[in-house]
């Protein structure tokens, strides 16, 4: 919570690996996991003489999400090069973009505690990763591997109209479930894959100008940068308080402290010497190549929810979990394509029990032991009345632990209902005699052992019986 | 065998006078024997360079091979080839084997089927006009070995011009291949920009960078400059079009061609000698038909400051990438990563290298890029657009190639803007991308002077023809240097 008197200005910088095969500037793969340095062609290791070639994927990506969020696309954009010498930067400079980015003026419309808000998208542009210096294993020496020096980012800057860290988490999560429902990021954040700097300030409310601001850099995970940010906000304006003043600098985040200390000061900052790279010509990308990929866009999380909202008469909860990941709605609509059940009776069961299971399994749903054509096959058996909604919850289980598909389980256990009425009187007739006393007091006005009964038969049936018949037939019987 | 032109090399391959190997040994011995003299090769690849003689020797028995398989040529130490040491003149890569090819060679030596001698001494990573920069010593001009033979091509058109090599690849970011020809009495072209792949060619200054040739004649050079152009998809500045024929051109009339004569390059600058010479030019190509007239390119004289704003901040951008930590030299017992990256820089790169580093860095920094690098952009842009006006009224412009005949060693060390001034005539050329050519018009105190031609874009074919007219009508070309006739 802020203080009352204070607000926080708040803009993020996200760096979004893209999922390209190929970097940016070469045919090098960008697989994540292989041997130190295996990944690195010439280009990447910048040997004397070699030259960058625009990945054509990459840009494409990018045009992807520059469309997704609204923005213009440039038709003409100049890649850059920023000087500045570490040992995982090869070349001595990146390929970024600096004044002529690929996309500028989109935005993201976000909602936090139901209150709807946009968040301006001042510009993305596309640049080279660089390598990792590695200090674990090493003694008195640094290791440096250039396996993901090349790889494709776009790095997506906000305008400063966050005002708090529920903001910008929900803006980041946005984002975040945009580029991988486009297809152009993992979101993997462990990996490096979608990473996040927050520039902030503070001021007090009512100040038009905006304070001293701080970057805290490469804060891996929603829960970092909430509490990056809330502690950022919180020392701002305690610093203030004391009569201090916030210094222009770049702060590191500590996952194990909650805090961030500072990195660098801005009077060490480089001069990034930007010039445009004389190796790559400006891109040119005409509008029936940006009309051709728009053709090439996904429906996106807010449509497909507003969709499954009408198509299948869900209820908007139950839309926006289904559509929070594309691949989950994919797997959804198979389903009640498949099942031809109800398409509510098809959400509890994806959301409630599936979700479920895969949230304690530790599973994306790709990964899911149940496949939508296992679960149609569940539901139609249910639909056919082979299986009650309960013997169903067994099936599913069985289903889960890779027992099979639901025929296989039902055959397998025996779980068929039964739906035979002269089979269900039998078992009637017999919980009846079996139980003399409970049946007079029924007679004599006892209504409430009606479920008794139930159960006994259920029981007897070793719960295949079939409920509804079940409750028909005993009426019948137990008014005798 | 070393003063036969390529085309009688190729005939006198497929009659079988003699062998690739016998040639290439002719050359190998030439090296050996006279080179010491010269210093025009840091390195010398005989055991390849007869192992490949041998490879187009058995081609050419079979019937195959092109035009010039199994003719022997010399690359510029600034081309990456596999397996050999590719130093660019440079302490910093003294010791770099580059594990690949530049496209460059490839088409030559893979395509083409020529044979190389060895790698050619350079200014230190081209930056230079009289090769005194080499951190393997300078390189001495046959015509005079009291005297510089231009740079940063030295080694390239001393090995020619004195027999070591029939023909030899050079570049050009200022003049280097123009200059140095002219003043080792040879035939040197600089294409246009992006006609000729860069992929494998070590940057200086990647948007003036551009690979040529220079050759005894401009027969020979057409032969190998389309041998060595055309597309990369490595380069993505290299343009996609066909490879056009530049020999079949060669014997066209210029009966007709219409010469430009720039106002601002006959102003004042040019010596006596070199005036007159370039007068003489005028007059042979009168004779043969040439029609000449004035034009101005009121932005030439912006050519120079232009120049050494944008080429030292691309090569102080090309440079960051030797610090010591992946490849070329690496300081000894440094105590930080600060360290070495100073001491590997201040020990790898000589003093002009360094020089041009610090200029780069400085015009390309906060506050000042926008009045040196963006001012000179913009210049640049006018430059071109001067060549643009021009071309409408001429086909081709005629120009000096030099101020004056090759000067002695140590002349203008000690004056870094001496020595830049020495390709005033020839940057402008570099700014505006197109096609160059200087080809030998005569002598000034016993040595070379040369005379430019330039065209416009992709007109390469014209500039050859015309200088092959020339040459049918002139035997200035074919006066070798008296020590190693």
């Amino acid at each position: 919570m802020i203080p009352n008197g204070w607000e926080a200005v708040i803009g993020l910088e996200v760096h979004c690996q893209l999922l390209t095969k190929t970097k940016i500037f070469s045919g090098a793969n960008t697989a994540y996991g292989a041997a130190p340095n295996t990944q690195a062609d010439g280009v990447t290791l910048g040997l004397p003489g070699v030259l960058p070639v625009l990945n054509g994927e990459a840009l494409q990506m990018a045009v992807k999400f520059g469309l997704s969020v609204d923005a213009q696309i440039a038709e003409r954009c100049v890649f850059a090069r920023k000087h500045y010498f570490y040992p995982d930067l090869p070349k001595g400079y990146q390929i970024s973009q600096y004044e002529l980015p690929i996309v500028e003026h989109g935005h993201l419309d976000i909602e936090v505690e139901g209150q709807g808000k946009r968040i301006g998208i001042t510009r993305a542009h596309m640049e080279e990763d660089a390598g990792k210096s590695l200090h674990e294993n090493f003694t008195g020496v640094t290791g440096i591997d250039l396996n993901r020096a090349g790889t494709p980012l776009i790095e997506i800057v906000s305008e400063p109209d966050i005002r708090s860290s529920a903001e910008a988490v929900a803006y980041l999560k946005k984002l975040h479930q945009l580029v991988v429902y486009l297809g152009i990021c993992d979101g993997n954040m462990q990996e490096g894959s979608f990473r996040c700097d927050a520039n902030v300030s503070v001021r007090r409310v009512g100040a038009e100008k905006f304070g001293t601001r701080t970057e805290t850099k490469n804060i891996n995970s929603f829960r970092y940068v909430q509490q990056a940010i809330d502690f950022e906000i919180e020392r701002q304006i305690e610093v203030i308080e004391g009569g201090g003043h916030i210094v222009q600098e770049t702060r590191l985040f500590n996952p194990d402290t909650g805090e961030t200390r500072t990195m660098r000061v801005k009077e060490d900052a480089n001069d990034y010497r930007y010039f445009p790279d004389p190796d790559l010509l400006p891109v040119i990308v005409t509008v029936e190549e940006r009309e051709r990929i728009r053709a090439t866009l996904p429906e996106l999380p807010e449509a497909k929810r507003d969709r499954f909202e009408q198509q299948y008469g869900l209820p908007r909860y139950d839309a926006t979990v289904l559509t929070g990941e594309a691949a989950l709605a994919d797997y959804y609509e198979a389903v009640v394509k498949a099942s031809g059940a109800d398409p509510k009776q098809c959400a509890n069961w994806v959301t409630t029990d599936l979700l479920g299971a895969l949230n304690k399994l530790g599973k994306a749903i790709v990964d899911s032991p149940i496949t939508a054509d296992m679960l149609s096959g569940m539901l139609k058996r249910m639909a056919d009345n082979t299986i009650s909604g309960k013997l169903a919850k067994d099936v599913f289980e069985a289903m889960l632990n890779g027992e099979g598909d639901a025929d296989a389980i039902i055959d397998r256990k025996g779980l068929r209902q039964i739906t035979d009425d002269g089979a269900i009187i039998a078992i009637i007739e017999q919980v009846m005699a079996a139980n003399p006393g409970q049946l007079a007091d029924f007679r004599s006005g006892k209504d409430k052992l009606f479920g008794f009964f139930v159960g006994q038969v259920m029981k007897a049936s070793q719960g295949k019986a079939n409920p509804d018949a079940v409750n028909r037939l005993l009426k019948d019987k137990l008014a005798g | 065998m070393h003063t036969l032109s390529i085309a009688a090399l190729a005939e006198g391959l497929r009659a079988k006078r003699f062998s690739s190997r016998e040639l290439t040994a002719h050359f190998l011995g030439r090296i050996e024997r006279l080179d010491p003299q010269l210093n025009s090769f840091i390195t010398v690849t005989a055991d390849q360079a007869l192992a490949q003689a041998d490879a187009a020797d058995a081609l050419l028995a079979r019937g195959g091979g092109g035009p010039l398989t199994g003719i022997p040529l010399a690359q510029k130490d600034i081309f990456a080839t596999e397996g050999v040491r590719t130093s660019c003149a440079s302490r910093m890569l003294d010791r770099f084997i580059a594990p690949y090819d530049a496209t460059l060679v490839k088409k030559l030596h893979g395509e083409a089927g020529m044979v190389m001698l060895g790698k050619c001494n350079m200014d230190e990573f081209a930056m230079g006009s009289s090769n005194e920069t080499s951190w393997y010593g300078p390189v001495k001009n046959p015509w005079d070995t009291g005297r510089v033979p231009g740079g940063s091509s030295g080694g390239s058109v001393a090995c020619v011009a004195a027999g070591l090599a029939p023909v030899a690849t050079a570049t050009d970011t200022g003049g280097s291949i123009r200059q140095p020809a002219a003043l080792t009495n040879l035939t040197g072209i600089k294409p246009t920009y992006g006609r000729v792949s860069r992929f494998g060619m070590i940057a200086f200054a990647s948007s003036l960078d551009q690979a040529g040739v220079v050759a005894h004649s401009a027969e020979d050079a057409a032969w190998v400059l389309q041998a060595m152009s055309g597309f990369d998809p490595l380069d993505s500045t290299s343009v996609e079009r066909p490879v056009d024929d530049l020999v079949a051109p060669l014997t066209q009339s210029i009966k007709g061609l219409r010469v430009g004569l720039p106002t601002e390059y006959f102003a004042d600058g040019m010596s006596p000698g070199v005036r007159a010479c370039v007068d003489a030019a005028i007059k042979a190509l009168t004779e043969q038909g040439a029609e000449f007239s004035e034009v101005s390119l009121p932005n030439a004289p912006l050519s120079v400051p232009t120049y050494y704003v944008v080429a030292p901040a691309e090569a102080s951008s090309n440079l960051a990438r030797y610090d010591g930590v992946r490849f070329g030299h690496r300081a000894e017992s440094v105590k930080n990563l600060e360290e070495l990256y100073k001491k590997s820089r201040g020990e790898g790169f000589g003093a002009e290298v360094q020089r041009r580093i610090m200029i780069g860095t400085y015009v390309l920094s906060h506050g000042y890029y926008d009045a040196y690098y963006l001012q000179a952009q913009k210049v640049r842009r006018l430059i071109a657009e001067d060549f643009r006006r021009a071309f409408e009224q001429v086909d081709v412009i005629l120009a000096p190639t030099t101020t004056d005949v090759a000067f002695r060693f140590g002349e203008k060390t000690d004056d870094p803007v001496a020595m830049y001034l020495n390709d005033i005539y020839t940057i402008a050329a570099n700014l505006a991308g197109i096609p160059a050519l200087s080809m030998p018009a005569g002598f000034s105190e016993g040595l070379p002077v040369g005379v430019q031609l330039m065209g416009n874009y992709f007109d390469e074919a014209r500039l050859l023809n015309v200088a092959h007219q020339y040459q049918q009508a002139s035997d200035w070309h074919l006066q070798r240097p008296e020590a190693f006739k």
